[in-house]
């Protein structure tokens, strides 16, 4: 086989090429890095992404604005009610309405349990992403909790489509209150748990501390969002400089470090999930009565270019409408959290090593559907 | 000076190692907890439990079309749920019958529903003036063959409440 | 009581009666290594199913439920599958090396369950350099690995062999100097005679600090050993894939994992017979009564149920603990494991000097 300058120059430099991905266990999905290594030292990642892309946006320009929600639940799967109320106040903002209080409680608590529900899976997995296996199955455990709440109420467990424009596709259901009161003190019970597991380990300790620093010049320069640029003290908490829905009304922190740090990354998101639950707390008992859903007589914004950003588990997702005043957008555009925060891999791995990796892309919590749409 | 700051740096050292192993057999107590804990296990035995299984009312299993005991639906062949659907997963077919007044009407002749690309978006049931649909909450879905999924919901033999009207 | 040293005997002699001496020794070496052999099969399998259960215990989960009562069939059910599998070879693969690696991998781990006493007598050969023995040969399973990893011709196979390689050869040496402690005390390398040297207290019991010391040294260096639990950096599934069985399927892929399994035996095996009295039973002094009833309980039951009580704790740390980073993990035997290992044996050596262990 003839050798390409390639080989030879990876050669001479004692470097190899090795793809991690597209099916591989802690890439989550279809993503792929082909990673440049000398001995287990990374040089350099090149993430190369497009193996799941759908052609959500295209797709979207053929459906109505109530149909179109039902696919922004398959980007960031993870996030499935945060998505839908981006599209839904986009619409609604641009039709110059305003859904009742008892919708946006609703949407805010349900959007805070999926972040939560988000949380949980990602600690699961990056506690796996280190090898601790058994973070996993916590995880998950105290995840069903809060699927079984909005099965009850959605009749999904994970892709939702809910929240519609307009308001709500039903009502919740009767149970929703007790069901949520009974997860936040049962999940309040279970949360310094995993910091008895996993947080205070020592070895989990000595592998995220110091690796994988991402300065707050980069995460700007980067569009790095929510937790991850968060974790870098980058207040981008969009709930805060923001607000939209019931947000405004509650009293919640943005969760900052300054340290930038695998390591601080996860704490950050860990105690968003105590957070979210106060949020929660403080809504549950109050939600005013009111029309579940507007009486509109068509979903048709007007001609004109509208966007809309909200917080999602990942970060920070917006939505562009450009509408031509017909019932399907003439454009419609996402910009995803996760696209903007994968590409910040190279210059935050490159020279650890190959386990670090592993840690850090764990760390960056990617929902690999969403890079792609 | 220079011992003091040696034994200091031993003092760490150990430090370090007694820290290291309390933290570790601090999470030990989690996963020995749970193993002395068989009441915690939460795996359900999925098809033993089957008779006691009982799915959250709203659970969105599989469109069906109302039928009540005298085998009769209430869909009237408005077509309004196969527009609302994104993917394109229903079919209203109907057909023209001559009515007992002489004039030609449009009855529901098969209501097909492509359950292989069905999203479960749920956009169907609220469309529906006539409340005709609703999601059952059968779960048990597969299939060897894929036209299996492709479904006739009305009954053999029913007919609309609204046409005997 | 319970001596199997006169059953045994009866059988040799009686095949030294019957037979010339070559045929009498050539069938009870085929005897021996027909019982060793289906007691390793039915020992990995059932060592498989434990560990399933216990992790799903640990995890909130039911564990292998389905083939058999309680799943007690399962692991047999999944040997039965991969015995069917295709062996997919590997196109630019050595392939003479690629097959011969699982069979120096397995070969390894069976010779050293050869010298391990399970109870009195019953013991295949009892070496009087035993645990020297037991410490070469297990070592010699990682060269099957490297072999494994470097005939591959796959990238995460080599990174893992390497990885296997380092880990293997430096905790080696804390196993090594963590069982030096119990033979200085025990003043033998034959597994009869440290095993004879307990009859008044185990070691770990009469060695004081540093038997503790050691034992804990020797748990958590012998867990690297077997590239388990938190320093499965050789597999590391969650970077590697596999590690250096990435490509192997079938009944080869069988091999590692069996081996593996019966690695984590044998470890567990000599810290019970070096540490917790092998196969003798636990009495305490002056508690004639207690100590009576103590012996009616059979050796073997006694040395298996030492020996399930450290591989519990093994899975236990596995199915607990993140797995370290490879600088890390050599930074653990280097700086950590060694420097205490060694002191550890010089308070050794004076406490024998001093004569003050019981």
């Amino acid at each position: 086989m003839e050798e390409t300058l390639m080989d030879l120059d990876l050669k001479e430099r004692e470097e190899y090429v090795i793809n991690m991905g597209p099916q591989h266990p802690s890439t989550h999905g279809v993503l792929r890095f082909e990673t440049c290594l000398q001995g287990e030292k990374v040089k350099w990642i090149r993430p190369h992404c497009g193996y799941i892309h759908r052609g959500i946006e295209k797709m979207s320009e053929s459906l109505t604005y109530p149909q179109l929600v039902h696919l922004t639940d398959r980007m960031d799967y993870l996030s499935a009610h945060i998505n839908n109320e981006a599209v839904a106040l986009c619409v609604e903002n641009a039709m110059g309405v305003q859904v009742s209080d008892r919708v946006k409680y609703i949407r805010t608590i349900l959007a805070e349990l999926n972040r939560i529900a988000s949380h949980q899976l990602w600690w699961s997995a990056f506690g796996m992403d280190l090898g601790a296996l058994t973070t996993f199955f916590y995880g998950l455990r105290d995840r069903e909790k809060i699927l079984d709440i909005f099965e009850e109420s959605t009749g999904s467990r994970l892709l939702q489509s809910f929240i519609t424009p307009g308001g709500l596709m039903a009502d919740v259901h009767p149970n929703f209150q007790k069901r949520t009161r009974e997860f936040i003190t049962y999940f309040r019970k279970k949360l310094p748990e995993y910091d008895q597991l996993l947080t205070g380990n020592v070895i989990f300790q000595e592998r995220t501390k110091g690796i994988g620093y991402m300065s707050l010049e980069d995460a700007i320069n980067y569009g790095v969002t929510g937790p991850s640029g968060r974790g870098s003290g980058f207040h981008c908490d969009i709930r805060k400089i923001a607000p939209y829905s019931a947000y405004p009304l509650v009293k919640f922190n943005e969760v900052t470090y300054t340290q930038g740090d695998t390591y601080h990354r996860y704490l950050v998101r860990m105690r968003e999930m105590w957070e979210s639950l106060d949020i929660i707390d403080q809504l549950i008992d109050n939600i005013p009565q009111g029309p579940i859903m507007l009486e509109l007589k068509a979903i048709k914004p007007p001609k004109g270019e509208f966007y809309q950003r909200v917080e999602t588990a990942r970060g920070e997702l917006g939505v562009y409408i450009v509408s031509d005043g017909g019932p399907t957008p003439a454009r419609i555009r996402y910009r995803t959290p996760n696209f903007s925060n994968l590409f910040i891999i190279n210059k935050i791995a490159a020279e650890h090593k190959i386990a670090d990796l592993v840690a850090i892309s764990g760390s960056l919590d990617l929902v690999i559907p969403d890079i792609d749409r | 000076m220079a011992l003091l700051s040696t034994l200091k740096e031993v003092g760490n050292y150990f430090r370090e190692i007694y820290q290291g192993v309390a933290s570790l057999v601090n999470g030990m107590k989690v996963t020995g907890k749970y193993f002395v804990k068989p009441s915690t296990i939460v795996t359900q035995k999925y098809p033993e439990n089957r008779a006691e299984l009982k799915m959250f009312g709203n659970f969105k299993g599989e469109l069906i079309l109302i039928h009540d005991e005298n085998n009769h639906h209430r869909c009237n062949v408005c077509n309004t749920c196969a527009r609302r659907c994104p993917n394109g997963s229903i079919e209203v077919i109907a057909k023209k019958v001559v009515g007992a007044d002489g004039r030609t009407k449009k009855i529901l002749d098969q209501y097909i529903y492509h359950l292989d690309t069905c999203t479960f978006c749920g956009l169907c049931v609220p469309a529906c003036d006539e409340n005709a649909l609703k999601f059952d909450n059968t779960f048990e879905h597969a299939v060897f063959d894929k036209s299996k999924l492709v479904k006739v919901l009305n009954k053999p033999g029913s007919s609309s409440i609204t046409t005997n009207e | 009581m319970y001596d199997f040293g006169p059953l045994v005997n009866s059988i040799t002699s009686w095949l030294d009666t019957t037979f010339s001496p070559f045929w009498a020794g050539l069938i009870s070496m085929v005897l021996l290594g027909l019982v060793l052999l289906a007691f390793y099969a039915v020992l990995g399998l059932y060592l498989v199913y434990a560990e399933r259960k216990i992790c799903a215990r640990m995890q909130n989960r039911l564990g292998p439920n389905r083939v058999g009562p309680g799943g007690v069939f399962q692991t047999i059910a999944d040997l039965i599958k991969l015995l069917m599998k295709e062996l997919i070879f590997i196109r630019n693969a050595d392939s003479f090396l690629f097959n011969i690696a699982p069979f120096i991998v397995i070969v390894a781990s069976i010779m050293a369950i050869g010298s391990i006493p399970f109870a009195k007598g019953l013991q295949a050969i009892d070496l009087n350099i035993g645990v020297l023995y037991i410490l070469a040969i297990s070592s010699m399973g990682v060269i099957g690995v490297l072999i494994a990893g470097w005939a591959s011709n796959s990238k995460y196979s080599v990174i893992g062999a390497m990885r296997s390689g380092a880990q293997v050869i430096s905790y080696e040496l804390s196993v090594g100097l963590a069982l030096l402690c119990i033979i200085a005390y025990a003043g033998s390398m034959q597994f009869s005679e440290i095993i004879a040297s307990q009859e008044d207290g185990w070691w770990i019991f009469k060695g004081h600090i540093p038997a503790w010391i050691a034992f804990v040294i020797y748990l958590v260096a012998g867990t690297a050993e077997t590239n388990r639990g938190p320093f499965d950096l050789a597999e590391a599934e969650s970077e590697l894939t596999a590690g250096f069985h990435t490509e192997y399927s079938g009944i080869k892929f069988a091999f590692f994992f069996l081996a593996e399994y019966m690695n984590m035996f044998i470890i567990a095996a000599i810290a019970t017979t070096l540490f917790l009295g092998g196969w003798l039973p636990f009495h305490i002094w002056h508690f004639d009564a207690f100590n009576k009833v103590m012996d009616y309980i059979p050796p073997v039951f006694w040395f298996f149920g030492k020996t399930a009580f450290v591989i519990y704790l093994m899975m236990w740390f596995k199915w607990t603990f993140p797995r370290l980073r490879i600088d890390q993990l050599l930074a653990l035997e280097w700086k950590y494991l060694l420097p205490i290992n060694l002191m550890n044996l010089i308070l050794i050596s004076f406490l024998i000097l001093m004569q003050w262990h019981f």
